[in-house]
């Protein structure tokens, strides 16, 4: 199957600073990717260039059969079909939540008030929380704020949905509401990227596992394989480093 | 203190023709609000997109930001006598005339000074504000595939200016008080019109207290049409959400 | 358009920066000096336990900050005869000369900006630092001058110089009491030569350049004073 995905020897510079080295991976349609690594290691400026919010200087990145790095690209009609979930969420404060949800399907997809509403009212019901329409973000915990922001999301149906580090300005007791919300996605056959420390989630849905570090790609494999047998030294240790923070 | 206290002279009629002294200073007053109304209307239709200009790199920006130095580091008085003395030199001969001879002519080149002076102002508030915003919204906007000028329109600006109702009501408050430069041109603003009364009638104190409580009402009336708009646009809101975001746990 | 002569600044320049710069710095200086005094002394009596002085003090501040700088130049330069009068005890009102009511203004005025600055410096302190040095046993005064102003002062060093510039250009409003400075000098021999064109655009260009070389020094300072800051929060 072609993939949704396809990105080669991206490399990305900030100044001197070499953030992304010759990355080359790919992510074909229904698949579940975890992207993890130790911090500064180059991730998150992975996954946002996937949709073009981090420029790139080498490589190529191929999205749904269009070319990220032509000129030619229509970056904002391509990123309407890509969702994304942040990691502080970045809900719009002065508007409520359904304005939220409704704001990019009538000025983007150019969706009438009412069909975006309704659209809007069915994944609030889908993540719980349809009672909160009228409410603001800053009205809702943390948790209910990143479940509107994967409605968000949702409600441009997305060819695919990058998740970067969805949980990890959550409070503890909130990263389960948001996994789970995310594992029901991966179950119904979302195409997803996350970037993401929570190896349960990983284990559960994730059919492989990207592990970076400093910048490069240094192991792509199915999940299982991945936790059985990391290949590299550096995989393993940070493996056993994040493992025994769960465990603990 | 021996000074002669005499508040009926604001019955008695005035020497530059109104019918009495209150109402020379009233009609201070009232040139004073047009001057700063439109004052504001320019450096808002000039500041706000400066504001937003400033931000972009490359050419406009760099103008953006020259604009905001030159205006900033110039003293109000001298922009004052460069609009007055030296732009109408450098003007085409007919339109040179009608300034110099139309008796508004100080009037229009005083507020034109002060509107673009302001603007500098309102450029770097905005700014300001905008910058505030967390470099995710903008992300965020992006990822939905919101265009640049639609991000700014139903994202940034909206917020940037609930943000803004304080500053902007200091602002307002510093135009009317600004406006008090225009009377080294001749306009007879409010503070010229108690100094004209207190050379006129002698009565020092009562000119200036008169021109005191006008400059003081008429900021009242500022901060109470601004705290409408605070509540009017849900700033409440937009505030603790910006607290909450602050306080939460940052990874 | 007329033909522009530029000569003129240069025969002038004697006058304009001997007698109107040194004017204006003369303001500039001890106007400053002397409302940043007054301005701690205003930001102290804002805080006190005794009602009547807070109000005194806050209503003062509000009142000066709503006014046109030009209205309190007009309001001192009559006030002041009468309050010399009132203080030496004079049958009439003391004419005290308009440098001196200028002096007297600048100060007055600039207390009121500079009582707000110093106050929200001190609003700036961590509650921590406050409550750690009560519990080291200094009392109200030694906190206040040894741990909370100079952390107050440091803090707010940028905007306290933004403000000095902000006096020095505000100093040419002297012109509405018919005193020289910079501005006022280039005017008149603007006016004896009919040169107005080129000594008003040359004053403003004087302005510019001092103004914009002190704000990019605040500016350098205030990134300095943020990193050291920063390192010791870390």
């Amino acid at each position: 199957m072609a993939a949704l995905i396809d990105m080669k020897l991206v490399s990305k510079w900030y100044g001197d600073l070499h953030v992304l080295k010759e990355c080359t991976a790919s992510v074909t349609k229904g698949e579940v990717v975890v992207i993890c690594g130790p911090s500064g290691s180059g991730k998150s400026t992975l996954i946002k260039c996937l949709n073009g919010l981090e420029q790139i200087q080498k490589g190529t990145i191929i999205v749904d059969g269009i070319d990220l790095g032509s000129p030619k690209t229509d970056l904002p009609a391509l990123r309407s079909r890509i969702g994304m979930v942040f990691q502080h969420f970045e809900l719009f404060p002065h508007l409520d939540v359904l304005a939220n949800l409704t704001l990019a399907q009538t000025k983007v997809l150019r969706r009438a008030k009412a069909e975006a509403e309704e659209r809007a009212m069915t994944l609030l019901k889908r993540v719980g929380l349809e009672a909160k329409a009228r409410s603001y973000p800053a009205q809702l915990s943390g948790g209910q704020q990143q479940r509107v922001a994967i409605a968000r999301a949702l409600a441009m149906d997305p060819v695919a949905v990058l998740f970067d580090e969805p949980t990890s300005a959550l409070d503890p007791e909130m990263i389960s509401e948001v996994l789970d919300v995310m594992v029901a996605l991966a179950r119904e056959g979302t195409t997803m990227v996350a970037v993401t420390h929570e190896m349960g989630f990983a284990r559960q849905v994730a059919d492989r596992v990207i592990f970076m570090d400093g910048g490069e790609i240094v192991e792509d494999a199915p999940s299982g394989g991945f936790f059985e047998q990391p290949q590299s030294e550096r995989a393993r240790a940070f493996l056993s480093k994040i493992l025994a923070h769960t465990a603990g | 203190m021996n000074y002669y206290w005499n508040w009926s002279i604001f019955f008695d009629p005035a020497p530059d023709g109104s019918a009495t002294y209150l109402q020379m200073i009233l009609a201070g007053a009232a040139t004073t609000c047009i001057i700063a109304v439109f004052s504001a209307a320019i450096a808002i239709a000039v500041g706000v997109p400066m504001g937003i200009a400033a931000r972009q790199s490359g050419m406009v920006g760099s103008a953006a930001r020259a604009y905001v130095e030159l205006f900033r580091n110039i003293p109000l008085l001298a922009q004052m006598f460069l609009w007055y003395f030296v732009l109408p030199e450098l003007l085409p001969r007919d339109l040179q005339i009608l300034v110099k001879q139309s008796p508004d002519g100080p009037l229009v080149l005083g507020t034109l000074s002060l509107g673009f002076y302001s603007a500098a102002r309102i450029c770097e508030q905005v700014r300001a504000a905008l910058n505030a915003i967390r470099a995710g919204q903008w992300q965020a906007a992006r990822a939905l595939g919101l265009r640049p000028v639609q991000t700014y329109r139903y994202v940034l600006l909206p917020r940037a200016f609930r943000l803004l109702i304080p500053t902007m009501t200091s602002e307002f408050i510093s135009i009317v008080k600004n406006s008090a430069v225009i009377l080294t041109i001749g306009v007879m603003e409010l503070t010229a019109s108690a100094r004209a009364m207190q050379e006129y009638s002698f009565q020092i104190f009562e000119s200036f207290i008169a021109a005191t409580l006008l400059y003081l009402m008429i900021n009242f009336v500022i901060v109470a049409i601004m705290s409408a708009a605070e509540v009017l646009s849900g700033t409440e809101a937009d505030r603790s959400a910006t607290r909450t975001h602050r306080g939460g746990k940052h990874g | 358009m007329v033909d522009f002569d530029f000569g003129v600044i240069i025969r002038s320049a004697g006058y304009l920066f001997y007698e109107g710069m040194a004017f204006t710095l003369f303001l500039t200086f001890f106007a400053g000096t002397l409302g940043f005094a007054l301005g701690i002394l205003l930001a102290v009596l804002r805080s006190s336990s005794y009602r009547p002085v807070r109000w005194l003090a806050a209503t003062y501040v509000n009142t000066i900050r709503s006014l046109p700088l030009v209205l309190v130049i007009f309001w001192f330069f009559f006030l002041v005869p009468f309050v010399t009068q009132w203080v030496v005890g004079s049958p009439r009102p003391v004419a005290v000369g308009a440098v001196w009511s200028a002096l007297i203004t600048f100060t007055l005025f600039e207390a009121a900006y500079f009582c707000e600055i110093i106050r929200s410096g001190i609003n700036g302190i961590p509650r921590g630092q406050i409550e750690a040095s009560s519990a080291l046993g200094f009392r109200p005064v030694q906190r206040f001058l040894l741990i909370i102003l100079p952390q107050a002062v440091r803090n707010m060093t940028p905007v306290i110089l933004t403000q000095l510039i902000i006096l020095f250009q505000d100093t040419s409003l002297v012109y509405v009491v018919s005193l020289t400075d910079f501005l006022g000098a280039a005017g008149k021999i603007g006016q004896r030569d009919g040169r107005l064109v080129e000594m008003y655009l040359f004053s403003a260009a004087v302005y510019f350049v001092i103004c914009y070389a002190a704000s990019i020094l605040v500016r350098r300072l205030s990134e300095r004073n943020t990193i050291s800051l920063a390192r010791v929060g870390s």
